[in-house]
């Protein structure tokens, strides 16, 4: 084989090998969809929504109670990150260009943003649960809360840093403070990408499971106090996935492509409405 | 105009200079500490790890961490099988994912059509944003009963009398367990791995990329020789965050990696991982060595992951030119 067939065969094989992972790439999402769509909507009936969660051996039953749950939890937890996000997002974009404590920040943001998720339910466990004398729903959103905060820092960062220069040196002309400039002037000309990134936050949240476990724990019944344990959509289907029932399976399978229809929602929702005005 | 009016004008001008400079500097540090809260977070993480689990620091020592010993009834505890199962699964998972994720970054950068980057780059990221709960039960009730019956009895005809690996495909092929565990969780960082590899091989000059093809380069010979040695600090950034990602996923690892608590040569045999024993035994813990050891697998966890995230933004902020991404 001449050198010259040789380059063009390393070449095609190189590529065909780049389009098959990409195909198994794809392949993963659509099987993954696919069981997901095919076993949940099999779930899926008026009774997931308006019964609680069934005790061991009895049949039927619904998820009322977690998903009423899930979405306090998500609530409480979106108030609390979405302020702090945001302004500590203006920290970083309007004052903290050249501030050593800014990069700082910056950087554990972004290990924070990867950070693994038990231990933060781990951290809320030692700091809240055990001074506050028990598992409770405050305890499930303020961990939720502290997984989406550097989600929102992040996004709000990167938005204001697209606003002109320009803009603000024209607020700043007219006699405007600081603060009204970031918050009147480049704040409300990115406020899209802000939601955005408040969006992709709550998305992110939505499925995780692992803080739960240790701080809203899980409660069988329908409850609306924050105070008390309260049931979740992403802990019930842990413990009702793993479990020998066959309609506790089937109700996990259902949780499951609520939490995972939400989540998908946000994501293509987000990317189509935003399409032009959020970089990647 | 008279002299008393200017001078009134210029005092409320100064007194209006003056409320707007201190509303700016309650503003700069309001926001400064809600900035700080992240980092509060992060030394409190530790902080209250490292209190929580002393108990059973000051019993084990740093033999907790190759002592293979997990006996609630004895109150004996070290970390060596769930350290093992954790550091083999995420190895094994990025031996896998590293080569898909750097083929699919290489498609999307370089060969696929423009109209389709967009889309297939959203179908990867879209992998990304599944719940990981989502992957452990798909995991559990789709993949390990499959990989049970089709592929793991050919790996062991095939693989099972060779020597020295032989023993990593012996045992029953019950479908979950470390291997499982293993491709589980690559399924889970390729979205991760190929996004940070897609934008740092974007950030390759096109001149660069031009010249190489413009002396005849293929563009397999483009991608090895010009845009890998250009992105090399980048590449190796996101692997590390695909590590990063590995260490620490719970879900997916616990419901296949079989939840056994002791180190087995073979891949096909159930192993634990740090996540996956804590959210197996957190919640019915008991106080004292129990909960004081499992705190100290958390801190374990947080410190290694925390080592590992940190290399890898540091090679991708400085691979993309600005910080993080």
């Amino acid at each position: 084989m001449t050198l010259y067939n040789r380059r063009i065969w390393r070449n095609r094989i190189g590529i065909s090998l780049s389009m098959l992972a990409m195909s198994l790439g794809l392949i993963a999402l659509m099987w993954i969809l696919w069981t997901l769509f095919s076993k949940g909507f099999a779930a899926l009936s008026l009774d997931l929504f308006t019964q609680d969660t069934p005790a061991p051996g009895s049949d039927g039953g619904g998820l009322r109670n977690a998903i009423v749950g899930s979405g306090l939890i998500l609530f409480f937890s979106m108030l609390i990150s979405t302020p702090i996000g945001i302004l500590a997002g203006i920290y970083l974009a309007e004052y903290g260009r050249v501030s050593k404590f800014a990069s700082f920040t910056r950087f554990m943001t972004d290990i924070m943003l990867s950070a693994p998720s038990i231990v933060i339910g781990l951290f809320v466990y030692a700091l809240f649960v055990v001074t506050t004398g028990g598992f409770s729903g405050w305890a499930g959103s303020l961990a939720l809360a502290l997984i989406a905060i550097p989600v929102v820092v992040r996004t709000t960062e990167n938005m204001l840093k697209l606003v002109p220069t320009s803009l603000r040196e024209a607020a700043f002309a007219v006699g405007a403070p600081r603060w009204q400039v970031s918050l009147k002037v480049t704040l409300r000309a990115v406020k899209s990408g802000v939601v955005t990134g408040v969006l992709l936050a709550m998305a992110r949240i939505t499925g995780e499971t692992a803080p739960l476990l240790f701080t809203a724990l899980n409660n069988q019944f329908f409850s609306t106090n924050m105070a008390e344990p309260m049931g979740n959509l992403p802990v019930v289907i842990f413990q009702f996935a793993l479990s020998p029932y066959e309609n506790w399976v089937n109700l996990a399978w259902g949780g499951a492509l609520l939490i995972a229809l939400l989540v998908l929602a946000v994501n293509i929702g987000v990317r189509v409405v935003f399409r032009n005005k959020v970089k990647h | 105009m008279s002299e008393p009016s200017a001078s009134a004008g210029i005092d409320l001008h100064a007194q209006q200079v003056r409320k707007f400079w201190l509303q700016d500097k309650i503003f700069h540090h309001a926001t400064q500490l809600f900035a700080f809260v992240v980092l509060a977070a992060l030394v409190g993480i530790l902080v209250s790890l490292t209190i929580e689990a002393w108990p059973s620091l000051k019993a084990f020592g740093p033999a907790f961490l190759w002592t293979n010993i997990w006996s609630v009834p004895d109150d004996e505890f070290g970390a060596l099988a769930a350290i093992y199962g954790t550091v083999v699964t995420s190895v094994l998972a990025l031996l896998i994912a590293v080569p898909i994720s750097f083929g699919i970054a290489l498609f999307l950068t370089e060969t696929c059509p423009v109209w389709l980057r967009r889309p297939l780059g959203t179908a990867i990221e879209l992998l990304a944003g599944i719940p990981s709960i989502v992957y452990g039960i798909w995991g559990l009730f789709v993949f390990a009963p499959l990989f049970a019956e089709y592929i793991q009895p050919p790996l062991q005809n095939l693989l099972g009398d060779v020597p020295v690996i032989g023993g990593w495909f012996s045992g029953p092929p019950i479908g979950v367990g470390i291997l499982t565990a293993s491709i589980v969780l690559s399924m889970m960082v390729i979205p991760f791995i190929a996004s940070v590899m897609r934008d740092v091989f974007e950030t390759v000059p096109d001149v660069l990329r031009e010249s190489a093809y413009a002396v005849g380069c293929t563009t397999w010979e483009v991608v090895r020789n010009v845009v890998l040695p250009y992105t090399r600090v980048g590449v190796i950034g996101g692997i590390m965050l695909g590590l990063g990602r590995a260490l620490g996923e719970t879900m997916a690892v616990t419901f296949v990696i079989g939840n056994a608590n002791r180190i087995n040569g073979s891949l096909f045999a159930p192993g634990t991982s740090i996540a996956s024993t804590l959210a197996n035994e957190f919640g019915e813990a008991d106080p004292g060595l129990h909960i004081a050891s499992l705190f100290e697998l958390g801190l374990v966890l947080f410190i290694i992951t925390f080592v590992v995230l940190a290399i890898s933004r540091w090679l991708i902020s400085r691979s993309m030119g600005s910080e993080g991404l």
